[in-house]
């Protein structure tokens, strides 16, 4: 009976008595949320125009966020070093669609899969070869991003919002808008989305398709960019944030594979229900159970919807 | 077709054909001693700064005295990435190449170790960390964790909190990294909740939420705990200082084990962590002679991979300590055995005779760098007190003395556990104390 | 030259369908046994048995669990080292409580435990399909590596949280624990692996076997001609974790001595893909292969530089390489070495002569 209560009853008692710490913890869900969100993105920008899956996207955020403050600490002015930043992105997409993509087009899923880990040791070695191995520290203020907070008196307590996380939220909207004019406005866009529908078709009506895996590339290097920026601000810059990218893995299978809003509306029911089941229920088990509970709260959605909620339905014929 | 597989055939030939060239065994004027050390993976940020005091301190030693005894030291570091895996290929590697002992810096490492140790007739220090119960020297003969072991350093925290206000009827918040190593001190916790009359919240943070904490320092805010003692590793370190800036816990109640309190964690949260404790067992900054020395002769002249502002943070320090151990516990092998060169059974009684006082620190530049460590056929760890460190937003400061464990109550843990470590392993090699 | 066949003609069904039909091939193997079973446990040093060869022969049938599972039936699979790890503490848990009988029994028992977990995560496969399953395989090892560390009964309430291997004697000599020397562990190592790859070989030329492949090329087509989904695919998912679970128990009892969960993290589920993938997909002695190569290549990469630079650079750049060769090798032969090796073999039956 005890275990019931505790199950069943006692989380939402908590949740009554107060209610401050459920809109913290509602808070806090979201913006993990939101960045899940960011770095499912960058997945699926590649797995839709290339059908690769892309693990490199969580080494491509230490790169990323590596690159702009090791620019930073050689004296480089913040703003000067993020465009370098956005171009040594370019340059990684330009010579991953040369080196690896091209010589393996046409290929099955799990090797070129396998190629994107492959990817993921040059640039673990690579970056600690450039860089060194040690942790930095996020230039956020020279960025610009605020580091203060806002103190809400509310509900019989006190809420606290990070304004950085309040400026991660609203980046990543920004993106996540900006991309989706890209995709559903742009000519780019338009052929972009040729191409995830059919590579020889796209070929056939005149689509390069080198020029456009260097284009999603690219836009994955900028979000990922962006990712590390955030979550380089809110503890630092080292390679252990890799392990970060992980993380997007169920919100990608909530969302399905294919869909820039399946990534967003998955990143946030991940992140929600994450926060919420570890902090109510979490230490009922011991705590730390948010490194599998995000699988399978993703798995009981893939029961009933095998693609994802936006996954595109495939008719499987002889 | 043809030339592509010709070039494979003979690019992996080349392989084989440069593998594993045997090394020659190291001359025998000099003395062999592998380091374990990890400047690579997620526990990098720590394990450099360590990785540079062990070396630069050895260096040192070589470039002013000519060694240890007049024969000079021969240092290699092997990677392990903080990977017991790895860390076990370097102990194969280096094994027969002479070395006299090992540091494993990782305690996954040190359990593989301390079953080969007699086996190899290597000993293992693991300065500050690994398995508490080798402290027991009957039972472990050929593994020392001097100056002191997690147990004892737990009892002294807690000490430490009764003296700042009472620990009967507080509570008291455990974050810990969750492996084996931030478990390791839960038995000794929860003992002494039940004799102290205080009651534990524990917080694990796994591997993969290292970064993540958020909602584990929700759950801190909601317990309001009255002390958090933190046993954290790697990135962990400077996540936790950040996110209990923001949940604003008060930070003077927020204490870290000895691994927690490295000036790269606390350096991301910067002034907002001042008031941050950490315990230690050694001196940090620079100003001691040695570490001026070693500014001289090896910093400077470029044979350190450290950048010079590192050179006194508090893990380049440990590493430093880690290294002046090992020397003296030569130097003592030395005397005993009447031999320059040594091998791993003189370094095994070279450590369970260390006797490092404060004149032999002070004649050695360390005056006052750490307690004095006797380390005895019984005691392995030899040390024991510790002390609290306060971060001011810039560098550390000393805020108690020095402060003793409470050896009556963590000797019958030690010996209890080192019981049961022995008990399914026939033909283990003890020793007995008289 | 050398390799001809010109003379030996198979007089019946069961010869022709040999696992190795072409003579030389048989010398070759016979030799090969001779040199693994009596020569090097005799001739290698500590390392050479303790850090190249015993993970080796682990890792080939952790990879050869993993290939009947992804090469042979289709199911990518991401969990092996959280299967690997429910051998380990099984076989830690089985001699715990029965201390008498014979570790080698435990070892293959142990096994059984990681089929039933790996039966209970297969169930999902009916279900999603290719990189949605590859995710939802990581829920297993992501709760089995929580598991490992949360319950306290799975390593007997030891306050390190690790495993350590208590001394367990074959005919009173030690063969586990620290005792145990290194060529006997190796020995007992190389008499499993051989029994089990033995098995897995049988069983993929069977019935079973081409139950997979069909499941594999076409799970609908499969369908149509009578084969089970719902039983194929689960018997993979069952047999594949008990060839990962006996590597694990293995792992922990033969060659590392003492484990915590990192011995089982994701990381090793990627090792062990690869090892299959540079291997060969469906192919048993690709998995040898690629274990050989998979493992061993940065101890190469390490031992080589090793003297001549610091060892931090030394692991930066056979990360490097390690990762520019697994991209060179998917480019140049994706079907792996076995495929390089078959090539191999065809071109050696007319040598010297090009047709």
């Amino acid at each position: 009976m005890e275990i019931l209560f505790n199950i069943f009853i006692q989380p939402f008692i908590e949740m009554f008595t107060a209610p401050d710490l459920l809109i913290q913890v509602l808070w806090e869900g979201f913006v993990s949320g939101t960045l899940y969100a960011l770095i499912a993105l960058g997945f699926v920008l590649i797995f839709k125009a290339s059908g690769v899956f892309n693990f490199a996207q969580g080494i491509m955020v230490v790169f990323g966020a590596l690159s702009l403050v090791g620019l930073y600490s050689l004296g480089v002015p913040a703003y000067v070093a993020l465009a370098l930043c956005i171009l040594i992105m370019f340059l990684l997409a330009a010579t991953v669609e040369r080196f690896v993509m091209r010589p393996l087009v046409n290929q099955e899923p799990i090797i070129l899969f396998m190629a994107t880990i492959g990817l993921t040791f040059f640039l673990i070695g690579f970056g600690e070869f450039v860089f060194g191995g040690e942790p930095k520290l996020m230039i956020t203020e020279e960025l610009g991003l605020p580091t203060g907070s806002y103190d809400i008196e509310a509900f019989g307590g006190l809420i606290i919002l990070q304004q950085i996380d309040i400026s991660a939220a609203l980046i990543a909207g920004a993106m996540v808008a900006a991309l989706a004019v890209f995709f559903n406005k742009t000519r780019i866009g338009r052929a972009l989305r040729a191409v995830a529908d059919d590579h020889q078709a796209a070929m056939s009506v005149g689509i390069t398709l080198q020029q456009i895996w260097v284009i999603v590339w690219f836009a994955a290097g900028i979000v990922a960019l962006a990712t590390g920026i955030m979550w380089g601000a809110r503890s630092d810059v080292s390679f252990a944030l890799q392990i970060i990218a992980l993380k997007a893995l169920p919100v990608l299978i909530l969302g399905g594979l294919t869909s820039i809003p399946g990534a967003i509306v998955g990143g946030l029911i991940i992140g929600l229900s994450e926060k919420m089941l570890e902090f109510y229920w979490g230490p009922m088990l011991g705590g730390s159970i948010e490194s599998w509970v995000p699988y399978f709260v993703a798995l009981i959605f893939l029961w009933f919807m095998p693609q994802g909620l936006f996954g595109e339905r495939i008719i499987e014929r002889v | 077709m043809r030339l592509k597989y010709l070039a494979l055939a003979a690019g992996a030939a080349a392989m084989m054909a440069g593998s594993l060239v045997t090394v020659p065994a190291s001359a025998q004027d000099k003395i062999y001693i592998p380091l374990l050390t990890y400047r690579t993976g997620p526990f990098a940020g720590s394990g450099t700064v360590i990785a540079d005091g062990l070396h630069d301190y050895f260096t040192l030693l070589n470039e002013r005295d000519g060694g240890i005894g007049g024969v000079k030291l021969e240092v290699e570091e092997c990677e392990t990435g903080y990977n017991a895996q790895k860390g076990v290929e370097c102990y194969e590697k280096t094994k027969g190449k002479g070395a006299i002992v090992y540091n494993p810096y990782s305690t996954g490492i040190t359990l593989q170790l301390i079953p080969k140790a007699p086996v190899d007739k290597i000993p293992v220090l693991s300065m500050g960390y690994g398995l508490s119960a080798t402290a027991v020297g009957e039972k472990f003969p050929w593994t020392f964790n001097a100056p002191a072991t997690y147990w004892s350093q737990m009892s002294a925290i807690i000490k430490y909190i009764d003296t700042q206000g009472g620990v009967k009827g507080k509570k008291i918040g455990f974050i810990y990294l969750d492996v084996g190593y931030g478990r390791e001190p839960i038995p000794i916790l929860e003992e002494l909740s039940k004799e102290m009359g205080f009651s534990v919240l524990k917080v694990p943070v796994g591997v993969k939420e290292m970064q993540n904490q958020s909602s584990h320092w929700l759950q801190v805010r909601k317990e309001r705990p009255d002390w958090m003692i933190m046993w954290g590793w790697g990135a962990m370190n400077p996540t936790a200082i950040k996110e209990a800036v923001k949940i604003r816990y008060p930070m003077d109640k927020f204490i870290g084990v000895w691994w927690s309190g490295g000036n790269v964690d606390v350096r991301p949260a910067g002034k907002t962590a001042k008031g941050y404790l950490s315990a230690n067992f050694h001196g940090t900054g620079a100003n001691f002679p040695a570490i001026q020395d070693i500014l001289k002769h090896v910093v400077d002249k470029g044979l350190s991979q450290a950048k010079r502002e590192t050179v006194g943070d508090n893990f380049y320090n440990r590493g430093v300590m880690n290294a002046v151990v090992t020397a003296e516990a030569i130097r003592t092998a030395q005397k005993l055995t009447g031999k320059k060169v040594i091998n791993g059974e003189d370094m095994r009684k070279g450590l369970e005779n260390l006797d490092i006082t404060a004149e032999r620190l002070k004649e050695i530049g360390f005056d006052g760098f750490t307690n004095p460590i006797k380390v005895t056929c019984k005691d392995h760890a030899g040390a024991h007190a510790i002390y609290i460190q306060q971060w001011d937003g810039e560098s550390w400061s000393k805020v108690s003395d020095w402060i003793e464990p409470m050896r009556d109550r963590v000797r019958p843990k030690l010996e209890a556990a080192a019981n049961a470590y022995v008990k399914d392993k026939p033909g283990w090699q003890t020793q007995s104390c008289s | 030259m050398f390799y001809r066949e010109n003379g030996q003609f198979k007089t019946s069904y069961a010869a022709d369908q040999a696992v190795f039909p072409i003579l030389q091939d048989r010398i070759a193997l016979a030799a090969l046994l001779f040199v693994l079973f009596v020569v090097v446990p005799f001739t290698f040093s500590d390392f050479w048995l303790n850090s190249v060869l015993t993970p080796t022969l682990i890792f080939a049938l952790a990879a050869i669990g993993l290939n009947l599972l992804t090469g042979y039936a289709g199911q990518l699979s991401l969990g092996t080292g959280g299967f690997m790890g429910c051998g380990a503490y099984a076989c830690y848990k089985l001699t715990t409580i029965f201390p008498d009988v014979n570790i080698i029994i435990l070892i293959f028992l142990s096994g059984i435990f990681a089929a039933a977990i790996g039966f209970i995560f297969g169930l999902p496969s009916l279900r999603i399909k290719g990189f949605y399953l590859a995710i939802a395989t990581l829920a297993s090892q992501f709760f089995l590596e929580w598991a490992f560390g949360r319950v306290a009964w799975l390593y007997n309430y030891n306050a390190s949280g690790a495993i350590e291997v208590p001394t367990r004697t074959l005919f009173e000599l030690p063969i586990t624990g620290p005792t145990a020397t290194s060529a006997t562990r190796y020995l007992v190592v190389l008499a499993i692996v051989l029994v089990l790859t033995f098995v897995a070989s049988n069983l993929v030329h069977g019935r079973i076997g081409r139950a997979w492949m069909a499941v594999r090329d076409m799970d609908i087509a499969a369908e149509l001609i009578g084969i089970r989904l719902l039983r194929t695919k689960l018997l993979a998912f069952t047999i594949s974790s008990y060839f990962c679970g006996v590597a694990g128990a293995m792992m922990v009892f033969l060659w590392l001595g003492a484990a915590e969960v990192e011995s089982f993290d994701i990381n090793h589920s990627f090792l062990i893909l690869f090892m299959v993938i540079i291997g060969g997909l469906g192919s048993i002695i690709g998995c040898f292969m690629g274990a050989i190569f998979i493992w061993n290549l940065p101890i190469l990469l390490r031992s080589t530089f090793g003297g001549l630079i610091d060892a931090a650079t030394v692991e930066h750049i056979s990360f490097m390489i390690v990762g520019a060769l697994i991209i060179f090798f998917l480019i140049v032969e994706p079907h792996g070495l076995a495929r390089l090796w078959q090539i191999a073999k065809e071109k050696l039956r007319l040598w010297p002569f090009p047709y």
